[in-house]
């Protein structure tokens, strides 16, 4: 469900740009804000808000790699694999995360608690190797810095 | 240590708040600016600074401004904050902890250029970047420094923060206003270039975060005092993003026209080496830059010094490569980030970095024969200068310049079927590095 609350501040958003369209991609961050990924429900809404047919904010949506197309973990994890953490050994990290967690990258835990994904250069080479939680920056992860992230995130699963 | 311009004050606590920056003479430039000058003497003033782009292409940024077409059509300005090259990451750091400096340029560089709305496109994975921005912004308009009759003049100017959603080739200008138009982020074709018809089809400046971030210093300290810093054509600071196999990686702002040695070894910034190693590469401006050889390890970061070597100034992000590391498994991986960002408009970029990166991968793994070295090459000249915009074109460099330079690597991984060096035998820890924080030595 897209709240009303939702609905009004994408209109606000819509007559805050010189062109409503303009308002796109931050109602699309709003929608998936509520729902966790982009819903048909939430292409409406966008749509409805910013004047645009339902295929062209899909068009959009699905051009961008933060707009998830599916449901995600409670904890989405961004694992940098580009060039300077590659330096750093991030793969060592990927397959560290891997077998801990049991999944593989681009997968969700059965219970729904972590999503593993890599991600391309986060801007913040020099503490690599780095990754997001939630888009949140963990730097300088070691493995050790990685176990105590699945801890944390076994204890929230469990609360 | 040198003189610090944009980064100066970086480590004073609460220097994000307004209230703590105009403690220490902030928006002072910008006040000095509205009463002082008139917008066509501001743009003569930062042409005369000799201040180039920080994005990559360093292009002199008061010329840009004055490119704008005089028409009956609304300007506007975007300030490309969607940060992405890999090996950079000196955006970020000015808009987590110096928002209001940004803010403060982008006014003024508003005002040199009549703009009445301004947008700051911030990169969707920068999620706290985007909120000290828009939190600045916020608090700007409640101080009354941005909105109708700034600080009591007749200019009045809009800021619009605009947040990404993940997508490099947002960071190619004319793609950016795409996105900012709330399509998918495809670029242009130029010309017009976006200063005759850009954003909404109105002349449009388009400047990266770092170069807006520099206008309020050159405001307040002037043009002279400005270009007094650096060499004869490359004047100025720049902030120099060290990454990869060094003891200290961060952020440092050094004059243009020193030396990549004393980036890497000098004690004050990255403090040699990672255990001691040998350098075997630099890439000195971001992935899409050519890689150097170690015996260019004196050359001056400057446009020229570096153009005249044979590779670029980029963004300023400087990456040193050891001699345990494998080049075909290192331009492998910078190869998938292009594969992976090719924004599919046009058919050699789309289709080029895709069998580039099948390729390289078959070399990497001791499939390839000694034919696919010649093919790659052939690739990325069927790529190179025939893409639609310069992403294309940024995919070919480092494989280019690594046949280049370290063909014998390519050749034994085909008769071999492994790496010459590193990876494959020995993988170094993860985290080898104690202590190494982003900001040292920048702040």
């Amino acid at each position: 469900m897209i709240s009303e609350q939702t609905k009004q501040r994408m209109c606000d958003l819509a007559s805050r740009y010189p062109v409503a369209r303009s308002a796109v991609m931050p109602a699309l961050h709003l929608v998936q804000q509520e729902e966790g990924y982009i819903t048909s429900e939430g292409l409406q809404a966008v749509a409805d808000a910013v004047g645009m047919t339902v295929d062209a904010v899909e068009s959009v949506a699905t051009f961008y790699t933060m707009y998830q197309q599916h449901p995600q973990g409670k904890h989405v994890v961004h694992v940098c694999t580009s060039i300077s953490c590659y330096l750093r050994n991030c793969d060592a990290l990927v397959e560290h995360l891997e077998k801990r967690l049991g999944i593989k990258r681009g997968e969700t835990t059965p219970d729904g608690n972590v999503t593993l994904l890599t991600a391309e250069c986060l801007a913040s080479c020099g503490t690599a190797p780095v990754l997001q939680v939630n888009g949140e920056f963990v730097e300088n992860v070691t493995l050790e810095k990685a176990d105590a992230l699945i801890r944390d995130w076994n204890e929230t699963a469990r609360a | 240590m040198p003189e610090l311009i944009v980064t100066k004050n970086l480590a004073i606590p609460g220097l994000d708040t307004l209230a703590t920056y105009r403690e220490h003479g902030g928006y002072e430039a910008l006040a000095h600016a509205l009463t002082a000058y008139q917008p066509d003497e501001l743009v003569a003033l930062i042409k005369d600074s000799g201040l180039r782009g920080r994005g990559g292409a360093g292009f002199p940024t008061g010329m840009k401004w004055g490119f704008l077409a005089k028409n009956n059509m609304p300007r506007y300005l975007c300030c490309n904050a969607d940060e992405s090259e890999p090996g950079t990451f000196k955006d970020r750091m000015l808009m987590e902890k110096n928002p209001h400096q940004l803010v403060e340029g982008v006014i003024i560089t508003s005002f040199a250029c009549r703009v009445t709305t301004a947008f700051i496109y911030v990169r969707g994975e920068l999620a706290k970047a985007g909120r000290q921005v828009t939190r600045a912004v916020e608090e700007a308009y409640a101080a009354g420094l941005i909105g109708k009759n700034i600080l009591g003049s007749d200019y009045s100017l809009d800021i619009i923060v605009h947040r990404g959603a993940g997508a490099y080739i947002c960071g190619e200008e004319s793609a950016l206003m795409e996105s900012l138009e709330g399509r998918r982020g495809y670029p242009r074709l130029k010309p017009p270039f976006p200063a005759v018809v850009g954003l909404y089809g109105g002349p449009t400046v388009i400047n990266n975060c770092e170069t807006l971030s520099t206008i309020p210093a050159i405001i307040k300290g002037g043009a002279q005092w400005y270009a007094s810093f650096g060499t004869e054509k490359s004047k100025g600071t720049r902030v120099f993003c060290l990454s990869g196999h060094v003891k200290k990686p961060g952020n440092y702002e050094l004059p243009l026209g020193t030396p990549i040695s004393t980036l890497i070894y000098d004690e004050q910034y990255g403090g040699g080496m990672l255990d001691d190693k040998k350098l075997k590469a630099i890439i000195p401006g971001g992935s899409s830059t050519f890689i150097l050889g170690a015996d260019k390890v004196n050359t001056p970061l400057d446009f020229e010094s570096i153009a005249a070597v044979g590779s670029m100034l980029g963004s300023g992000g400087v990456i040193a490569i050891n001699e345990d590391t494998c080049m075909v498994g290192a331009i492998l991986r910078m190869t998938e980030f292009y594969r992976d960002e090719s924004c599919g408009k046009c058919t050699p970029c789309r289709e080029g970095t895709y069998w580039m990166t099948e390729i390289l991968e078959r070399l990497e793994h001791g499939h390839g024969k000694e034919s696919d070295i010649k093919l790659l090459v052939d690739i990325c000249d069927n790529i190179s200068g025939k893409s639609f915009c310069p992403l294309g074109d940024a995919s070919t460099s480092s494989i280019t310049s690594g046949i280049k330079l370290f063909l014998e690597e390519f050749q034994y991984h085909v008769t071999h079927g492994h790496c010459m060096v590193g990876a494959g035998r020995t993988r170094p820890e993860i985290g080898a590095v104690e202590g190494a924080s982003l900001f040292a030595g920048a702040v």
